[in-house]
């Protein structure tokens, strides 16, 4: 099994990684997930990772990588469900995921996601006068 | 240090890494490591396994339980015949990669484990041991 799927709610877009990630699947959801943002237009991605045992710094690369390129294609990012063992280890590896939203669980996350919609509208204006 | 019980595995492939995470995993429950340890153990194993992966094409990795007084441990060993490092001064630095990671690897693995050493020359491979004691 190399693909983890991508489900398509509403203006979200939602994965949950239920397995052991190695490099070859971390780069994989890499691709499918903005190659489906740019297909459906969504405007949010929520990462659930609660089942995730470890995250070391070439994961956490690409979730930081996601939220960036989502972020180009006017998509915001959140990881949900980060074990707290997980985030321990992460800082003292040094890699404390800047620029990546996260929250404690799903129903959170998708709080955020759609908060940060509602503040950022869609394109009634236009773009020039969004400072990113 | 005395060894208690010891296991290799050959490393060759990407998938790899999932069974000697797992196998690691069994072993640091086997003596009780609590979870955040573990979790700072199998990290430091994905690191260095990568590594290992990514410069030498695969390798060797050892698995031994060991104690010292009363501490119980695991300790990896991780050989390969690989290019071997030129700078070990830099390659210990946080930011400093030859290819295009974000150069945490090594470093960031040994903040996360209790005891680690290297050694690698030019032209003459790589091996890293790593210790994590169970209260470490």
């Amino acid at each position: 099994m190399d693909r983890i799927p991508i489900l398509k709610m509403g203006q979200f877009l939602l994965v949950t990684i239920q397995i052991d990630l190695y490099d070859r699947i971390a780069l994989n959801l890499e691709t499918d997930l903005v190659q489906m943002i740019h297909k459906t237009g969504a405007r949010g991605v929520l990462i659930d990772i609660s089942a995730v045992s470890i995250v070391d710094s070439f994961m956490g690369r690409i979730l930081g990588n996601i939220a960036t390129m989502s972020k180009i294609l006017d998509a915001e990012t959140v990881v949900v469900g980060m074990q707290p063992a997980v985030a321990i280890t992460l800082v003292e590896l040094g890699l404390p995921l800047n620029g990546v939203f996260t929250a404690l669980n799903v129903e959170r996350g998708m709080n955020l996601l759609q908060s940060r919609l509602a503040s950022n509208p869609d394109e009634e204006e236009d773009e020039d006068d969004n400072p990113e | 240090m005395i060894t208690l019980n010891r296991d290799r595995l050959l490393i060759h492939k990407d998938q790899d890494v999932v069974i000697l995470r797992n196998r690691v995993k069994e072993y640091a429950t086997k003596i009780g490591m609590g979870l955040v340890n573990q979790t700072k153990l199998i990290t430091g194993t994905s690191e260095l396994v990568r590594n290992m992966l990514r410069y030498a094409q695969g390798g060797e990795v050892l698995i031994e339980v060991v104690s010292r007084g009363r501490e119980n441990g695991i300790r990896l060993t991780f050989s390969d015949r690989g290019p071997g490092i030129a700078d070990l001064d830099k390659a210990m630095q946080d930011g400093f990669s030859t290819g295009r990671s974000l150069g945490l690897g090594l470093p960031g693995t040994k903040r996360l484990m209790s005891e680690f050493s290297i050694k690698s020359a030019p032209g003459e491979g790589t091996t890293v041991t790593v210790i994590k004691w169970k209260n470490g």
